[in-house]
């Protein structure tokens, strides 16, 4: 049995990808002089957030979102064994490396924890109510960004205000304020992020002491809540389609697209309330990707309209089949009111009083560990991915790209230069140089990206622990002592994968293997997704699908979260099941075990 | 009930103001039925029949002459005495309106699982002295299996109630100075269960005592194998709130008793190899028997030690059947285990940072 992975400096990039070192900064590549340093550091693949090959520019995600991580851990709670999480982009996918604490430091952090990370916990509602208040803020400064081509002569009323300034100075400081917010609203996302996972790991060490063996999923089951502002995008659209039946809207709906549709509703009472519910469901729900917000790529509902109406067509379709569409929301409480009840009947008294205190503070801490997703992935990225593609456009309407998506093979702090080679020459008088070099550029590097793109990433590089401890990694990413051997292991284990039991059940069926969300439109009816990692926004299709594998993620991973709620088998974090399963596969996942067996090969 | 005597009581229609009448077994197996718990089909015959029948033939006088002429420290006059009393209790003839109740219930027990007229069925005796703090008493009496037709119950009934006049049951009863015209009997008939697997099971992990786990041993045929330690049984550990497998453990079992229906015995038999190393129960039996175990320790409220039964006779999904419960004892008593401190609030969730689930042995 391998007993370790193989190093990072051994793996090499695919044919064509020469030079993809140079798209990223140089301290999110291993560099060769630190080969020693970074081969004694066990790194593992984070695909469950950053599942693709990323370009340039979309690199900010991760720089951002594991800066802050860190942020938190190392210099304000002090968690006192852990810091935050290093990570290295390597052959185009990253690999994150948790950063333990000296252990003679360890004692010296426990005071200052204490007193920095209760005060949060002691005061959590009235932080979170300002938390909320910042956030709506931040998300408002980015929604008045704007960015506009420069005009050909400076107004005129600059010249009477004596501005003294000219447009340049604007798009240039609009783009770093975008650039600002943008990490603003990283550092947001983790305020209270990783004491919510604490206190849920509170809660989840005590029962897996009080209960030797209960599954996690138990665990998950009590905790999690009914309601979670990551289901209103979905919930609005459930409410269209009860509406259109209502109201006589659906054949409407069913029979046109989105513009035709819109037109003739416009010509009915009903069809006119119903476009009004439709216009009032869009801000901010359809604010709501279809990847998971770190994409340059990622799809929102609010750009792309003709992905919610068809999720409304489905659910029309569905109500008139006589299928409900409802979320069991009171068979979800009820169940979880008669989990926690009934292990709560099986503790003594004392230990009855720490379950109750330790589930009551997971359960206020909680709705954050869910809710933030909406307000950071969906709707603040929403707003910052919308606003890079206006600046994009300016770009494409000075010539500088063909296309929109090009801007995004260039890194962030390139952007700077692109805009002032923009400035500078409608400031001479002086064509742009962007316009003659950046094609052939942008040709170079889409071809490296496609390149690196063809492999996919490695599950870990380095030698793993003897057993993983580091609280985080297990939460947020379900990698266990187990899941790593499991992946040693892989080549073993003929048909069979191990993963996390996430939402229980067993069925068979057939394997459709989806690498990105525009494959979604190929799930047929009763097939069972296999993909690396699902998005809340997927929801709908959900409805379509009898059971999900994913390749990597946790029982707190949004694929866990959601198919719990809608009742389907999921195992989750088998580390490779979308490269393992074909589509067309006949396979069995038995969510309550964790298991995915490859019954028949697809012919 | 119309009548004043009632003479049989089917076990799903005797109410608790009836259960006097039905003996130790007999209501505990009635207030299992009444909880909707799988109980083998039957009925009771009453204490009332016992007490006609003692009073119409006449032999109540003689018994009680008979007994207390006995001196139980005279271990040979006890066995010749006790035998001559169990001799005429055999030889009195029993009251028609009696044997008719027990004839037309036994028929309608046949007509319930459609097997007409030769329904085999297990012959209990079921005494009154039960709720006497040394529970052994029940054990005094004696059971009858793979009893067939209305005749052979009949008989079966009668050797039931002479069991209550052996030297032991006798010497037992005026030790603990129990009167002896208060003693009556109740019989218990039952549809026997031919178990294709049985086995025991606890609603607590017997290792440490977790509340939350549901411990099944089960094993090919009777319980008898799992019981005796003749075999080591397939063996699984549930979550009792998920019903979720924590740990399964499918062992080699050799042997396996099952009731042979020529000598009425129970036969001890060798396991074909190819079927000795099958998990006696399927996935979804194993959840079966866990829902059971959970309605059962609800409805007696503490941890309970049931034996069960598959019965090879009836179909899936219907064939689970709960053959007796009773409290378990062993943790259920170890209440002076110093009690774990947990740290609550923020040491808590230092305590649990500091201490990583996976770094804890299990």
């Amino acid at each position: 049995m391998a007993q370790k992975f193989s190093s990072p400096y051994d793996h090499q990039a695919p044919a064509g990808a020469e030079g993809w070192q140079d798209l990223y900064p140089y301290y999110m590549v291993f560099q060769d002089n630190l080969r020693s340093d970074e081969e004694a550091k066990f790194f593992f693949c984070d695909s469950q957030h950053w599942p693709n090959v990323f370009k340039p520019f979309d690199a900010i995600t991760v720089e951002f979102a594991v800066k802050c991580l860190g942020q938190y851990n190392t210099r304000q709670w002090l968690i006192p064994p852990a810091n935050g999480i290093d990570f290295k982009i390597h052959n185009g996918y990253c690999y994150m490396s948790p950063v333990g604490v000296p252990p003679e430091q360890i004692g010296d952090r426990v005071p200052l924890f204490m007193e920095r990370a209760g005060y949060y916990f002691q005061n959590w509602n009235d932080l979170l109510a300002n938390w909320h208040k910042k956030v709506d803020a931040v998300i408002a400064e980015m929604e008045a960004v704007t960015f506009e081509p420069l005009p050909d002569i400076i107004p005129m009323d600059w010249v009477t205000q004596g501005v003294g300034l000219d447009p340049t100075y604007h798009l240039i400081g609009n783009y770093n304020k975008m650039i600002d917010l943008c990490y603003k609203t990283w550092m947001y996302h983790f305020e209270f992020l990783n004491l919510g996972y604490a206190a849920y790991l509170d809660f989840f060490g005590f029962c897996k002491e009080a209960f030797p063996g209960i599954p996690d999923l138990a665990i998950a089951k009590m905790v999690q809540g009914v309601d979670s502002d990551l289901f209103r995008p979905d919930d609005e659209l459930r409410k269209l389609a009860k509406l259109a039946l209502a109201n006589g809207s659906a054949e409407v709906i069913l029979s046109h697209n989105l513009t035709d549709a819109l037109a003739q509703l416009a010509q009915t009472e009903g069809g006119q309330a119903w476009v009004a519910a439709w216009d009032g469901a869009k801000y901010p729900w359809f604010n709501f990707t279809s990847g998971n917000g770190f994409y340059s790529t990622d799809k929102y509902w609010i750009e792309h309209l003709d992905i919610p109406f068809g999720y409304v067509q489905n659910y029309i379709q569905q109500l008139q089949a006589g299928q409900s569409i409802d979320r069991p929301t009171e068979a979800i409480a009820a169940e979880r009111d008669r989990i926690s009840g009934e292990y709560r009947d099986a503790l003594d008294e004392a230990a009855q009083g720490a379950f109750d205190g330790k589930l009551g503070l997971a359960r206020v801490v909680f709705p954050y560990v869910e809710n933030h997703n909406f307000y950071i992935e969906h709707w603040a990225m929403s707003v910052f991915w919308r606003k890079m593609r206006d600046l994009a456009n300016v770009f494409v309407g000075a010539g500088f790209f063909a296309d929109a998506n090009d801007m995004f093979y260039f890194r962030r702090e390139e952007i700077q230069n692109l805009l002032f080679d923009y400035g500078r020459g409608w400031a001479m008088g002086v064509p742009a140089i962007g316009p003659s070099y950046l094609p052939a550029e942008v040709a170079r590097r889409k071809a490296i990206v496609d390149a690196l793109s063809t492999a996919p990433p490695k599950p870990a590089f380095n030698e793993p622990p003897a057993v993983i401890t580091e609280p985080f990694t297990i939460m947020l990413w379900g990698i266990t002592t187990e899941s790593v051997q499991g992946w040693l292991n892989t080549s073993e284990s003929g048909n069979q994968l191990k993963g996390m039991a996430a939402s229980p059940g067993t069925v068979e069926g057939l394997a459709r293997v989806i690498n990105n969300p525009d494959e979604l439109g190929q799930l047929q009816q009763g097939e069972i997704l296999v993909t690396r990692v699902t998005a809340p926004s997927w929801a709908p299709v959900f409805g379509k699908i009898k059971a999900t594998v994913t390749d990597i993620g946790g029982m707190m991973s949004h694929a866990a979260i959601v198919c719990r709620e809608y009742g389907l088998p999921a195992v989750t974090g088998t580390g490779s099941a979308s490269t393992t399963i074909k589509t067309g596969d006949r396979i069995r996942v038995n969510g309550g075990q964790g298991e995915v067996t490859i019954l028949e090969a697809a012919a | 009930m119309g009548n004043d005597m009632t003479y049989t009581l089917f076990f799903d229609e005797a109410t608790p103001d009836d259960y006097p009448l039905l003996g130790g077994k007999g209501a505990s197996l009635a207030s299992m039925s009444a909880a909707n718990l799988p109980v083998p089909v039957g009925f009771c015959i009453t204490t009332d029949a016992y007490a006609a029948f003692l009073h119409e033939s006449g032999l109540f006088e003689t018994l009680m002459a008979g007994v207390a002429d006995i001196d139980c420290t005279d271990f040979a006059a006890l066995d010749r005495q006790s035998a001559q009393l169990r001799q005429q209790l055999l030889d009195s003839p029993m009251p028609q309106t009696i044997e008719t109740a027990i004839r037309t219930a036994y028929a309608r027990l046949c007509q319930q699982v459609n097997s007409p007229d030769s329904l085999p069925v297990a012959v209990r005796s079921s005494a009154t002295a039960e709720d006497l703090p040394d529970a052994s008493f029940a054990g005094q009496q004696d059971t009858y299996l793979w009893v067939v037709g209305a005749d052979e119950v009949v008989e079966h009934v009668r050797r039931c109630w002479a069991s209550l006049y052996t030297g032991r049951a006798i010497n037992y009863r005026q030790h603990q100075g129990i009167a002896e015209n208060e003693v009556l009997m109740s019989v218990v008939v039952q549809k026997m269960v031919n178990a294709r697997s049985a086995g025991v099971t606890m609603t607590l992990n017997p290792t440490n005592g977790d509340r939350s786990k549901i411990a099944i041993d089960a094993s090919w045929g009777l319980g008898e194998a799992v019981v005796s330690g003749e075999v080591t049984p397939d063996h699984f550990l549930v979550d009792k709130v998920m019903l979720e497998p924590v740990k399964t453990a499918i062992h080699i079992k050799t042997i396996e008793h099952v009731p042979d229906p020529v000598s009425r015995c129970v036969q001890i038999r060798a396991v074909e190899a190819d079927r000795a190393g099958l998990p006696s129960l399927t996935d979804e039996e194993v959840k079966a028997v866990c829902r059971m175990a959970k309605i059962v320790e609800k409805h007696y409220r503490c941890p309970q030690d049931i034996e069960w039964a598959l019965d090879a006779d009836l179909p899936d999904g219907q064939n689970l059947m709960l053959l007796q419960s009773r409290p378990e004892t062993v943790w259920t008593q170890k209440k002076a285990a110093p009690q774990a401190t947990h740290t609550t609030g923020m040491a808590g969730i230092l305590n649990t940072l500091m201490n990583p689930i996976a770094s804890k042995p299990n």
